[in-house]
């Protein structure tokens, strides 16, 4: 494509070291993605993916990624909200908190997770006491653990077009009559909608393959706890072509999300 | 009419240790006053206190005898409640609502429901000639639209108090010729008290009933357009007020301003005009100029003012202007108050647009 600048300039060939390395670069995308393709049972691959074991392990991890997206959009929102709009001592303190799973290892969040909710924990054990809930090893666990690593994708979206977001639309509404709750129904949640959508995108594809914390804090009982990755996990052990099936799904869900979302909601990232 | 009706404010809010905000406001009904200073003077303050967006530290905010603010009596009425109509600066228009949803949001937010709030956005947008922009969204809008359908959105509430920040001042030059007029027009379709927040002083000229001048917090002058404009009261004034402006009418490099011609260099343009004379260059001499200027008469001097390093003369009929010269070339000149004196200002100084 050439561009419309006066000068006639010849175009640069790029230094070649470069775009060896970018190739290498794409191979590491690439490569496992053809390995995967390769090893495929084809014929085999419907009644793999009607086998319990995948219809259970699809169906705790709809359960839990939805689950874990609704969660952090109830929290993650106002807790965007405010970290962007609220001066308060401790904020930057906050904003390191509701960081940090993104760099903690999973394991250690999931451990985390135990000391604090298990039957023992220090809220865990009150609470089993006063309402018989135990939240390790059940579904509610699996939810935890993904809210856990996948709500800091959320906020840190929400709470960066919140930040961008010139105040004074809010301030115009407000001069219209619009109360609070309007102001952020007609206005606010509208103009970082794409933003929004983005943030949950992301915290659900967090939540979908999410395995360290979940494995840690929930287990991986079968049609109980173990998601889709726990699923692959102990395949491949197992059962070859079942882990071929079921990291074939998600290869597909994701795919399929990353092409439903690129149009629409990642452009004004 | 009653004495509460309109704008009675007091503001007082500081910004940082440096700044404070220290103003008196009266706006009758039915009158536009424009609040005219530099950037940094402190306007965007007074909007948003007035809009209630900033709280007042001291002082107080009436409408119509109705205290908005108070920080005394622990009144604060929130920005929601108060029937402030707001156009904002560059409009800030809710780019995902189209124009008719815009307009309407008003009503909407006070519970009006959808039907009757869109029929009477559309009564609105008809009424201000932009009915065919309703389905559009604010992205694809001209800056004069655009200021047609913010005007719009802060009317359709019928608020008590209108305020204009900085009304032109997203327009080019053109646009604003154009739009300065409608938007006088409708302006007059508001009844109550209207506020113009500038910093450029033509709009303030021609938009406003009494101009107040605001610099670094404080009000430094109030006065009508005339006022301002031929009995500045500080340097920054002088400056911004330095133009003379005429509404005058143009024909074949002729601009005729009452019963007084002047030559222009612009030979094009016809009809209804604005001529803008900078003060500096204006000449003044004892005797008669000969050369090329066609534009001299004989007058006296009505007022000398200093300013520093310069000085002003105030000029009389028939066409009384400001000039500006040196304090040495007043010496020179050995005028003073009365004195009579020749005016002379080239063609091609005088700046011509279409009004």
């Amino acid at each position: 494509m050439t561009s419309k600048s006066t000068s006639p300039r010849r175009r640069q060939q790029p230094p070649i070291a470069l775009v060896i390395l970018a190739v290498a670069g794409i191979a590491v995308f690439i490569v496992p993605l053809i390995g995967l393709l390769a090893r495929t049972p084809w014929r085999d691959l419907p009644a793999l993916l009607t086998s319990d074991v995948v219809v259970d392990a699809l169906r705790i991890s709809f359960i839990a990624s939805i689950g874990a997206t609704a969660i952090s959009a109830v929290l993650g929102v106002p807790l965007a909200w405010l970290l962007a709009r609220v001066e308060f001592p401790g904020r930057s303190i906050v904003r390191g908190l509701v960081v940090l799973p993104l760099v903690l290892p999973p394991v250690v969040g999931g451990a985390a997770l135990l000391f604090a909710l298990g039957r023992r924990g220090i809220i865990g054990g009150p609470l089993h006491q006063m309402t018989g809930l135990v939240l390790p090893f059940s579904i509610w666990g699996v939810v935890i653990a993904a809210t856990f690593v996948a709500m800091p994708f959320l906020v840190i979206t929400v709470e960066g077009a919140l930040r961008n977001l010139d105040p004074r639309f809010e301030g115009a509404a407000a001069t219209l009559g619009a109360g609070r709750w309007t102001v952020l129904r007609r206005v606010t949640l509208p103009m970082i909608g794409p933003s929004l959508a983005a943030g949950l995108a992301l915290a659900w594809a967090r939540a979908l393959g999410e395995f360290g914390a979940t494995i840690t804090f929930a287990g991986n009982l079968q049609g109980r706890t173990q998601t889709l990755p726990l699923a692959v996990f102990v395949a491949l052990e197992t059962d070859r072509g079942a882990a071929v099936a079921l990291s074939l799904i998600m290869v597909v869900i994701s795919l399929t999300v990353l092409i439903v979302l690129r149009e629409r909601w990642w452009r004004p990232l | 009419m009653n004495p509460l009706a309109g704008l009675d404010a007091h503001l007082v809010v500081s910004r940082g240790d440096e700044f404070t905000l220290d103003i008196r406001l009266r706006v009758p009904r039915g009158k536009t006053v424009a609040l005219l200073g530099p950037n940094g003077a402190g306007k965007s303050t007074v909007v948003a206190a007035l809009a209630g967006l900033l709280p007042l530290e001291q002082g107080h905010i009436a409408l119509d005898g109705r205290t908005l603010d108070d920080p005394d009596d622990g009144v604060l009425v929130p920005a929601e409640e108060r029937g402030v109509g707001v156009v904002f600066q560059d409009y800030v228009l809710f780019p995902h609502l189209t124009v008719v949803d815009n307009v309407a949001f008003g009503l909407r937010s006070r519970n009006v429901k959808r039907g009757p709030s869109t029929a009477e956005a559309k009564r609105w947008l008809e009424r201000f000639g932009i009915a065919d922009l309703a389905g559009r969204k604010p992205g694809d809008l001209s800056g004069g639209q655009a200021q047609r359908v913010a005007l719009a959105r802060a009317l359709i509430t019928d608020p008590d108090l209108l305020l204009l920040d900085e009304p032109l001042a997203a327009l080019d030059a053109t646009t604003r010729v154009d739009l300065r007029r409608t938007l006088t027009d409708h302006l007059a379709q508001f009844s109550g008290p209207r506020m113009v927040i500038t910093h450029d002083p033509t709009e303030a000229f021609l938009l406003a009933d009494e101009i107040h001048v605001i610099e670094n917090g404080a009000i430094t002058q109030v006065g009508t357009p005339d006022d301002i404009r031929l009995r500045p009261r500080t340097p920054y004034i002088a400056d911004l007020a330095g133009s003379n402006l005429f509404i005058g009418t143009a024909h074949e490099g002729t601009v005729t301003v009452g019963d007084h011609q002047i030559s222009v260099a612009d030979r094009h343009i016809d009809g209804p005009v604005l001529a803008a004379v900078n003060p500096r260059a204006i000449v003044i001499s004892l005797a008669e100029p000969g050369g090329s200027s066609r534009n001299s008469w004989n007058t006296r001097v009505e007022r000398i003012e200093h300013y520093g390093d310069r000085v002003r003369l105030q000029t009389g009929a028939p066409l009384p202007l400001t000039a500006e010269i040196t304090p040495a070339a007043l010496d020179d000149l050995r005028i003073a108050e009365g004195s009579p004196v020749w005016v002379s200002i080239k063609a091609t100084e005088i700046s011509v647009e279409r009004d």
